[in-house]
């Protein structure tokens, strides 16, 4: 019989990585070494510990990246309490990759890009980011514009900066939400502070956080002349297949896992808001 | 057309169950009639259909995905597939051999879902033709005609004998496979049985339901319509209508600790329930009103905005005899279409 993709492959979680309080950043190979699986920035793969659970996780890190995979996941739920007790070693199943990708050698190619996180909402960004970055001549200007609740709760913050800010070709720019000691960047919110840094709008978005970031966010955007056909943004709801069979991440008719996650705002628009 | 004398239908039957597994409508003791594998001495039902849809043979209720053995921190990843065997439905009505071809399109297109597929390859579905439609019937409403029941053979009943008439290749194997039982029968009866079939047909109370107002280019007109909360009202999300509908193909994947490894199994799941799409951070279905939409616009609007114009539904009218607060697509699609 020909392989399914309900049946998990395995992957070994070779490093893991304490992000912030509630986030950790989980590196996972194939037994036999090298990633499980290729995939490109956006796209997601379905985890699980057997007998706890599966869910949908975006890949953190870029295709560009030929040694493993990596994905952030914040401790929000049963499972994602069992991955966060897991020590290095483990052994998860792992199936995918799922979804569309953002356009990366699409309509992104040749663009001045701005990239807007908030919070968790910078792990399935930081695959395209680091795609960029390692494809650097394809793209014009990069951005990115990150915020979170304290500085604590930065994720990646290590790599922002000592990779992202040494990097001349991109600009970056960091808030939290409220002041804090050893914190003399940014205070304010990530769509406040987006206006005031009133960025180009010959620029393509990439935006991602929590629903009401990202609701002000592309308010803010359209404030500052730029249109929903400019802006990308990729979405999350319960999954239990993956490829559109089990009926319950649909928008309308499209199904998040399989027709998204990725969507831009003018196509976001044309379904029933209910997500 | 090929034909038996319905006084030798068991002897066909326990013929073609000696070499394979064969299933028919029976009565359950209680009286409700349900598929079951065939034993020498079971009668077909005299019911029009099964209380439940003939969906099980292809999209079982529940089944196993995969296993799972943990140690330490090992996990092993048995693919616990296996080829299944031949085996015969007889005795289907066009609304559910219909829903069949509605489930290929979610479960066979790519990526193919080998559990049903393996399962679909090695069934050959036999029809039968419907005499006496019955007043909850709405089939023709979706384009299909119960006295032309469709499947790998399509079986006619004139009253003393069955007709039948292979449609696939699949089907042409099995009708060459019980040659020995056949004859060469003449049709006339049988014409005059489809002809009073087709008036009744016409007469019945949902003859002219009709699904010109709908498809996939209905989503905004009907997504919004301040319909919903008048009918979803009374609504409380048992999800019968769900698990009787041979049409409806939403899943659940779980696992289960049976002591001895993990089973990773598959069952029915239904976009009536509160938790079908709970998340760690939050619902974007919290009320009834969004739950009960969301089965009808899959079925009326976003199924056929997927599958070229095809609707979700068959008009078996299953849902209207079995919902318990008598709620059902008919008075949704009346509802929204009344401006």
């Amino acid at each position: 019989m020909n392989n399914d993709t309900l049946i998990p492959k395995i992957g070994v979680v070779t490093d893991i990585r304490q992000d912030t309080p509630d986030v950790k950043t989980f590196r996972v190979v194939a037994p036999e070494g090298g990633k499980v699986f290729e995939h490109m920035p956006g796209q997601c793969a379905m985890l699980s510990i057997p007998g706890v659970g599966e869910a949908m996780f975006s890949i953190t890190s870029s295709p560009t990246n030929k040694e493993f995979m990596e994905f952030s996941i914040k401790k929000c739920g049963c499972l994602t309490e069992w991955l966060h007790a897991m020590e290095v070693g483990q052994q998860i199943t792992i199936r995918g990759p799922y979804g569309n990708a953002f356009p990366v050698e699409g309509d992104l190619r040749g663009k001045d890009l701005l990239f807007i996180a908030g919070g968790i909402g910078l792990a399935p960004l930081r695959s395209v980011i680091n795609y960029v970055r390692d494809n650097r001549a394809n793209y014009g200007d990069v951005q990115v514009i990150y915020g979170s609740r304290s500085k604590d709760d930065l994720v990646d913050y290590q790599e922002i900066i000592d990779e992202w800010m040494a990097d001349p070709n991109i600009e970056v720019n960091l808030t939290i939400d409220n002041a804090q000691e050893g914190w003399d960047g940014h205070v304010g919110f990530v769509p406040n502070y987006v206006k005031e840094l009133a960025p180009s709008t010959s620029k393509t978005v990439l935006v991602c956080g929590p629903p009401i970031m990202i609701k002000f966010t592309l308010a803010g955007l359209k404030e500052l002349g730029f249109t929903e056909t400019q802006v990308y943004t990729t979405m999350e709801l319960r999954m239990k297949c993956g490829v559109g069979k089990c009926g319950r991440c649909n928008i309308g008719n499209k199904y998040v896992c399989k027709d998204g996650p990725v969507f831009r705002f003018d196509q976001l628009g044309e379904l029933p808001d209910e997500y | 057309m090929q034909k038996i004398s319905k006084s030798r239908l068991y002897e066909l039957f326990d013929a073609v169950a000696a070499k394979q597994d064969l299933y028919i409508p029976t009565d359950r003791e209680e009286g409700a009639a349900e598929y079951k594998k065939y034993e020498s001495g079971m009668k077909l039902t005299k019911e029009l259909n099964t209380v439940r849809s003939a969906k099980d043979f292809f999209f079982p209720q529940t089944e196993n995905l995969a296993e799972f053995r943990l140690e330490g921190k090992n996990i092993e990843v048995k693919d616990i597939r296996e080829e299944c065997d031949d085996f015969v439905i007889f005795g289907v009505r066009a609304c559910d051999a219909k829903s069949f071809t509605i489930l290929d399109k979610v479960f066979l297109c790519e990526p193919v879902d080998s559990f049903y597929k393996n399962r679909r390859d090695h069934g050959t579905v036999i029809t039968m033709a419907c005499t006496r439609p019955a007043e909850t019937c709405f089939c023709k409403t979706f384009g299909i005609d119960p006295t032309v029941p469709g499947g790998d053979v399509s079986c006619f009943d004139d009253g003393e004998n069955i007709f039948f008439l292979a449609n696939t290749e699949k089907g042409e194997k099995f009708v060459e496979s019980i040659s020995a039982f056949l004859e060469d029968g003449d049709t006339d009866k049988l014409m005059e049985v489809q002809t009073r079939a087709r008036e009744i047909m016409g007469k019945l109370p949902l003859a002219n339901l009709s699904t010109g107002n709908f498809g996939g280019d209905k989503l905004n007109e009907y997504f919004n319509s301040d319909k919903w909360a008048e009918l979803s009202e009374a609504c409380i999300g048992c999800g019968t209508c769900t698990f009787v509908c041979p049409t409806c193909q939403c899943y659940d994947i779980k696992d289960f600790n049976t002591g001895h490894g993990i089973k990773r199994f598959r069952c029915w799941d239904s976009c009536m329930y509160s938790d079908f799409t709970k998340m760690a951070h939050g619902n974007p279905r919290l009320t009834q009103l969004e739950r009960f939409r969301q089965r009808f616009m899959h079925k009326l609007v976003y199924f056929p905005a997927n599958n070229d114009g095809e609707f979700g539904c068959v008009g078996c009218g299953r849902c209207l005899a079995k919902c318990p607060i008598s709620m059902n697509i008919v008075k949704v699609m009346k509802a929204l279409e009344a401006k």
